[in-house]
């Protein structure tokens, strides 16, 4: 099932086009990690997805339906670039985001005190936001994003500006919200939280999509041939023994072991490799490696800028 | 609720519930009062000080005749010029009138002399005076019977009466102009204060960032709506205080300070009402009575149901007209310090209208009148000046549609840059690329 399609989505602006031909999927209950560089189109898409610009050409459907302004009550929006009244309290300000998603006043109410019990934070009802340090207006900012029970979330850096112990509060609500069969499309730069919580990508660089799917066939897909060799033995004698159809990219001590990486070039095979090192080394251990969000995503984005692709500039 | 129900009950609930509010709302009305009963205290207290004057008389001409006053008294003297100079005394006397004995053939020879610059109150009684003695003496010198005289004058009033369809009615172009230039001003006022409220809280919403989070709730036109009538509502809220607790002060002030003094001295309220001139009428115990008829006759000249509803139109049609231009302007800069070079092109018309509106005071019918009264930027103060004057109905309607289409107008194009506006952070936007906004898509 898909929650959020979205269909040859272009939009421009005088100078520049912020996205181009832009077509995901993001599946029902997922959490959909929206990749790409500064400047890639991320916000402009997702502003598209939350109704607040719309799109020159192409469609959004929300649950296979065509995107319509009651759907903004089954969506959770926290933007990366956020804030609350400074001068109006907590709670008033709580209550009053919530009623303009369309939750009644006492619905609201009761939502807010359980959400306020479960963060400990029943004392700020009545400070004013300007009185809250940064972290703890986040706090609230997600409370509220989440507060209407919608379908889908979408939280663009949603822990910046937390420390990493109110990081993982929050990491635990979303995984909670999660299992609990909440959508969540989630823009962000850490690719270690995108290995942890995502289950599906897709990297947009320069206005286009670049790549998309789940995670681990993405992962996979970048694989490159190269192996992870665990030996006993000489280190010098290990790498001599690399004749030129292989790349040593590292050759470290490990435990009094050896951990190298190489690179198959040339068609050879895991078996050419294993011929050519066996006489020189004991293997303790041999293993491909798959390449991590953030390899997959520098090489992503790079592959689609040759200028300033190291090899070309070697 | 509506979500835009919502929006202006919190854009309503903020500002009225804040301290600043209740300040104004309490010092408003207090300033108000004092405009209006400062004025008379000080005329009421303008006896308190005395001049004493020296006199030198060589002509032996005024020995007895000048008149007095509370605020001036004349000391005759027969000492020499010389010596009374050198024993000049402060404390005793603030000046010394020297009038030789060529004074009647010379009148510009008659000398003051004081320690300190005089007023110029203090230089014109005495010359009033001094010259209504002179020309009774040449009068009497030419034969001429003083009575004779005080027969002969003649006092010119036109009395202005409006033919409608009511009758005849009485006109007065003091009170109309009055009325029109106090309603256009406060016009002008309100339209600046709660326009630049609109501005500031725009421009609050996008420093603050929260403007994204309310807009994936509800359209910009909403938010942006939502709080333009949030404080038009502010704006009518204080507007009606003021005006009673204005009319509160006004009465309970009045009465408690003014009481004693009315009752002495009618000829004050005469002066205090201005420019209705009784002087036409005996002056007998009737005089203050007569002028408070003439008051109320006139004021009954003026249409005030038309007035009110006027200025009710005009500062709704007016405060949304350019409070949409105020939202955009908010939503185009990132603070209030880079508002200056886009608030030009909005404030121009509306102080062109101020200006304009004096002028056509003293011709509320003419060309220039109708003009201004029929563009929208400009209609609702210039319109508050004629009106109390009357104009053709077919003026207003003119005018209130023009007004009307003018802010449909304006409001669609702030929405336009607002909603594009609110957006866009950390840069620095031109017309030129306000204009482009214009274009975008929605």
């Amino acid at each position: 099932m898909t929650l959020i399609r979205t269909e040859n989505l272009t939009k421009k602006y005088q100078q520049h086009t912020a996205l181009q031909d832009v077509s995901i999927s993001v599946p029902t209950g997922s959490v959909f990690g929206l990749l790409g560089p500064n400047g890639a189109g991320k916000t402009s898409l997702i502003r598209i997805i939350n109704q607040i610009t719309a799109p020159d050409s192409g469609e959004v459907y929300f649950n296979e339906k065509k995107l319509h302004p009651d759907h903004t009550a089954n969506i959770g929006y926290l933007p990366e670039e956020r804030g609350l009244y400074r001068k109006m309290k907590v709670g008033e300000q709580a209550l009053y985001l919530a009623r303009l998603k369309g939750l009644s006043k006492t619905d609201a109410m009761k939502k807010l005190k359980f959400w306020f019990e479960r963060f400990e934070i029943q004392t700020w009802w009545d400070k004013k936001v300007e009185e809250l340090s940064k972290g703890m207006a986040q706090k609230v900012q997600f409370i509220i994003t989440v507060l209407h029970e919608p379908e889908l979330l979408i939280l663009d850096e949603p822990f910046s500006g937390f420390d990493p112990i109110n990081a993982n509060l929050i990491k635990d609500e979303l995984l909670r919200l999660n299992k609990a069969g909440t959508t969540i499309i989630l823009s962000t730069h850490r690719m270690e939280s995108v290995e942890e919580l995502c289950s599906h990508i897709a990297l947009i660089n320069k206005s286009r999509k670049v790549l998309d799917g789940p995670i681990s066939e993405v992962r996979n897909e970048f694989r490159n041939e190269t192996y992870e060799v665990d030996y006993t033995g000489n280190g010098i004698g290990f790498a001599n023994s690399l004749w030129t159809g292989f790349e040593l990219i590292s050759n470290v001590p490990h435990h009094g072991n050896h951990k190298a990486v190489v690179k198959l070039l040339n068609g050879n095979s895991t078996n050419n490799l294993l011929a050519a090192l066996l006489p020189n080394c004991n293997i303790n251990g041999f293993k491909e490696v798959i390449p991590s969000m953030n390899d997959v995503f520098i090489r992503a984005v790079n592959e689609g800028t040759p200028i300033e692709n190291e090899s070309v500039n070697e | 609720m509506s979500k835009t129900g919502l929006i202006i009950s919190r854009e309503y609930l903020s500002r009225v519930r804040k301290k600043s509010f209740l300040i104004m709302t309490i010092l408003g009305p207090i300033l108000m009062a004092a405009v209006f009963i400062v004025p008379v205290l000080i005329m009421n207290s303008r006896g308190d000080d005395t001049s004493y004057i020296q006199v030198v008389d060589e002509t032996g001409l005024f020995q007895g005749k000048l008149t007095q006053s509370e605020s001036i008294k004349f000391e005759f003297l027969d000492g020499k010029l010389d010596s009374l100079k050198d024993n000049y005394d402060e404390e005793r006397t603030d000046g010394i009138l020297y009038i030789p004995s060529v004074a009647i053939n010379f009148p510009q020879g008659i000398f003051l002399y004081t320690a300190k610059q005089p007023s110029l109150t203090l230089i014109s009684y005495i010359e009033k005076t001094l010259q209504k003695e002179m020309e009774a003496a040449k009068l009497e010198a030419a034969g001429v019977d003083e009575k004779l005289l005080v027969q002969i004058r003649t006092h010119v009033k036109i009395q202005a009466k409006v033919m409608t369809d009511k009758g005849e009615e009485s006109a007065s172009a003091d009170l109309a102009t009055a009325v029109g230039f106090i309603s256009a001003m406060m016009i002008y006022v309100f339209i600046f204060l709660y326009g630049a409220q609109v501005m500031r809280g725009v421009i609050e919403e996008k420093t603050s960032r929260i403007v994204e989070v309310i807009i994936s709730s509800v359209k910009p036109f909403q938010l942006m709506m939502g709080k333009i009538i949030g404080i038009a509502l502010v704006g009518l809220t204080q507007f009606v205080l003021w005006i009673i607790l204005t009319f509160a002060l006004t009465t309970v002030a009045g009465s408690v300070l003014l009481k004693d003094k009315v009752v002495e001295k009618p000829q004050h309220i005469e002066r205090g009402l201005g420019d209705i001139d009784v002087s036409a009428v005996p002056v007998t115990g009737d005089a203050k009575d007569v002028a408070i008829a003439k008051v109320f006759e006139n004021l009954e000249s003026i249409n005030f149901p038309l007035v009110i509803g006027a200025f009710l139109f005009y500062f709704l049609g007016g405060y949304l007209l350019y409070s949409a231009l105020f939202a955009a302007v908010g939503a185009a800069v990132d603070s209030e310090t880079d508002t200056q070079q886009f608030m030009l092109p909005v404030t121009i018309p509306l102080i062109l209208s101020i200006i304009v509106a004096q002028s056509i005071m003293t011709h509320p019918d003419g060309n220039l009148a109708f003009w201004f009264s029929v563009i929208p930027f400009t209609s609702p103060v210039v319109m508050m000046v004629r009106i109390p004057f009357g104009i053709p109905t077919s003026d207003l309607i003119i005018s209130a549609l023009s007004l009307i289409a003018g802010f449909i107008f304006t409001t669609w194009l702030a929405s336009k840059i607002y909603r594009t506006g609110i957006l866009m952070y950390g840069k620095k936007v031109s017309f030129r690329e306000i204009g482009k906004w214009l274009f975008y898509k929605e």
